[in-house]
């Protein structure tokens, strides 16, 4: 199984945030079986990156490997489009 | 400050858009944000981009945050006003925040979001560059890029707040569905600003009519109503200001050569410096004659003179003084004479108007003839006309300038023009040269209709013309209905008997 390198853009200490970093995190342990690396970005704290990345909503988070790069926005609470989201899931 | 204050002292950021800091009275509010919506083509990005050029002439950072065209495209546009927006980024005078549409596939959507991303960006852009103006273009299509409306509604005046404790100032704008109807297409964007300004871009006549009125300005006076707008290559947005111009306008009561001494008499001594003098009359009475001789009678008063001419090309002009012993040529030579010749039809009336003002700011001359004004209004709508009129008559009297313009009337023998219903009023003198049938043979007569500050005499007097110019003579004392354009011959007698009649009951 490839390497899975994650990274998820939230503003700040948020009920929203949290929500997002924990639902990420329970799909990973449960799908990618320690094949994974997530750097959390915060973009109250890093605005360049954001800026860099273009990030307009937060939570987004982006699959940068395996290619090919895919965003998903939101606070991760449904799983399917999560999974959508990395390749995990084809559509349909 | 303190909070009661502050409604009783809003301050204004000059924009130095040309005209809209005297429309708004001042400029934009002072760190708040100002909607700018209109329909597709009423120049919203314009008017976003110059906002912030001209900040940066002023010394004052700006940035940009983009949510339709990507920056590229905005750079490339932006070109055509001479506006150099990657030299000022290099300069780190402006920058932009992208969050135009990205290509590729539209994000999945898995939960709750906010625009805090896009928010964080702002703040920083506008803090790292020290920026003092900021544009958002265009509020719409961040709806459109992001499904959850109810969201966007709230991040977007998350972020207007931002902006106010930032103590920028911002214009944000948003796409209208029509000219006359809702204000903005989500029927929120004007709630999120403090004041609405609307561009409109109006078919009227088989002609655009570009327009801007202020609708909303929260707290604080402005110009009410739509005033003609106009975009200029290298420049950018012009604003067209009418009204109060006109009433800061001084009189003089210096008195000017008319060219002709014996009109001169008629007029009680010359026109005044800075009154404007229409001339009207049918083809080939001496509109160009008048135009010609006020010309040389500048120069030989050591004036500098202005001809802008739509009818004729330079070549006829020129012939045409020759003919009439004036020698343009030499004129010009020597540097008291230019003569600008124009098709009316090669560009709008608007257009005409700026750039004849940057000839005459430029050429700074005494007086400025105009030959004629129906060849113009041809190119324009009658409301568009009397815009234009106004705006040239009152900038040229702001300059104390003299001018004389002429105008065509449709009929060989008496008769009025459109031209003249629309802007006698605006004048100060009228000449009216009119054709006289008598006995079978054309003669020409020339009468002072209105003079104002000033006697003038009331004859209708017959002239010719020669190869040394215009000779005014006698009255026409025994034909009566010649304005009328029915000329009627009274025996002498009569005449005699009507002049003594007052007399005698006095």
């Amino acid at each position: 199984m490839n390497k899975y390198l994650l990274k998820l853009y939230i503003t700040g200490n948020t009920s929203r945030s949290q929500r997002a970093i924990a639902n990420l995190f329970r799909i990973c342990r449960e799908e990618l079986a320690g094949q994974y690396q997530v750097e959390i970005i915060d973009v109250l704290e890093q605005p360049h990156r954001a800026e860099k990345e273009k990030i307009l909503v937060t939570p987004t988070l982006i699959k940068q490997l395996p290619p090919p790069l895919q965003r998903t926005i939101g606070d991760m609470s449904n799983r399917n489009k999560v999974l959508l989201g990395l390749d995990l899931l084809q559509q349909d | 400050m303190s909070e009661e204050q502050e409604p009783y002292t809003i301050e204004k950021l000059e924009t130095g858009i040309p005209g809209f800091d005297f429309l708004s009275e001042g400029g934009l509010p002072q760190g708040r944000a100002t909607l700018i919506a209109g329909t597709a083509g009423s120049a919203k990005t314009v008017f976003a981009c110059q906002f912030l050029v001209e900040g940066i002439k002023r010394g004052e950072n700006g940035v940009f945050i983009t949510f339709e065209e990507p920056p590229k495209a905005i750079r490339k546009n932006m070109r055509g006003f001479g506006w150099n927006i990657t030299q000022w980024e290099q300069e780190r005078q402006w920058a932009f925040v992208d969050a135009s549409p990205q290509p590729g596939e539209r994000p999945m959507v898995s939960g709750e979001y906010d625009l805090g991303a896009l928010l964080a960006r702002i703040e920083f852009a506008i803090k790292k560059y020290n920026a003092k103006r900021v544009s958002m273009d265009s509020l719409g299509a961040i709806f459109n890029h992001l499904g959850d409306s109810a969201q966007v509604r709230s991040d977007l005046f998350r972020i207007a707040s931002a902006l106010r404790e930032l103590d920028v100032t911002a214009i944000m704008t948003a796409e209208r569905t029509s000219e006359y109807g809702e204000i903005s297409r989500h029927g929120v964007e004007e709630f999120v600003a403090d004041n609405v300004v609307i561009l409109r871009n109006v078919l009227s006549e088989e002609k655009r009519r570009r327009t801007i009125e202020i609708l909303k300005y929260r707290g604080t006076d402005h110009q009410k109503g739509e005033f003609p707008l106009t975009i200029v290559p290298r420049k950018g947005i012009v604003i067209i200001p009418l009204s109060a111009i006109e009433l800061q306008q001084s009189s003089s009561n210096i008195r000017i050569t008319s060219g002709s001494k014996e009109l001169d008499t008629m007029c009680g001594g010359g026109f005044f410096r800075d009154s404007v003098i229409l001339v009207s009359g049918a083809t080939g009475t001496g509109k160009t004659l008048m135009v010609t001789e006020f010309m040389a009678g500048g120069v030989q008063s050591n004036e500098r003179c202005l001809v802008f001419a739509f009818e004729e090309s330079r070549e006829q002009l020129f012939r045409n003084a020759t003919g009439w012993g004036v020698d343009f040529g030499q004129m010009e030579r020597d540097r008291k004479l230019k003569v600008v010749c124009r098709y009316p039809e090669t560009t709008g009336l608007e257009n005409h108007l700026i750039k004849m003002k940057e000839i005459i700011e430029e050429f700074k001359p005494n007086r400025v003839a105009v030959d004629s004004l129906s060849a113009l209004e041809r190119v324009s709508t009658l409301k568009g006309f009397r815009e234009f009129i106004i705006g040239l008559t009152s900038f040229i009297k702001q300059q104390e300038i003299g001018g004389l313009f002429t105008s065509t009337t449709p009929s060989l023998l008496g008769g009025s023009s459109i031209t003249e219903a629309h802007i006698s009023t605006i004048t100060d003198s009228i000449i009216l040269l009119r054709y006289v049938e008598m006995y079978g043979e054309m003669r020409r007569g020339v009468t002072v209709l209105k003079m104002r500050g000033s006697m003038h005499d009331k004859d209708i007097r017959e002239f010719s013309i020669d190869g040394t110019g215009m000779h005014i003579g006698k009255p026409f004392r025994n034909v009566t209905g010649i304005l009328a354009g029915t000329p009627m011959y009274v025996a002498q007698n009569e005449v005699d008997r009507l002049s003594g009649l007052f007399e005698k009951e006095l």
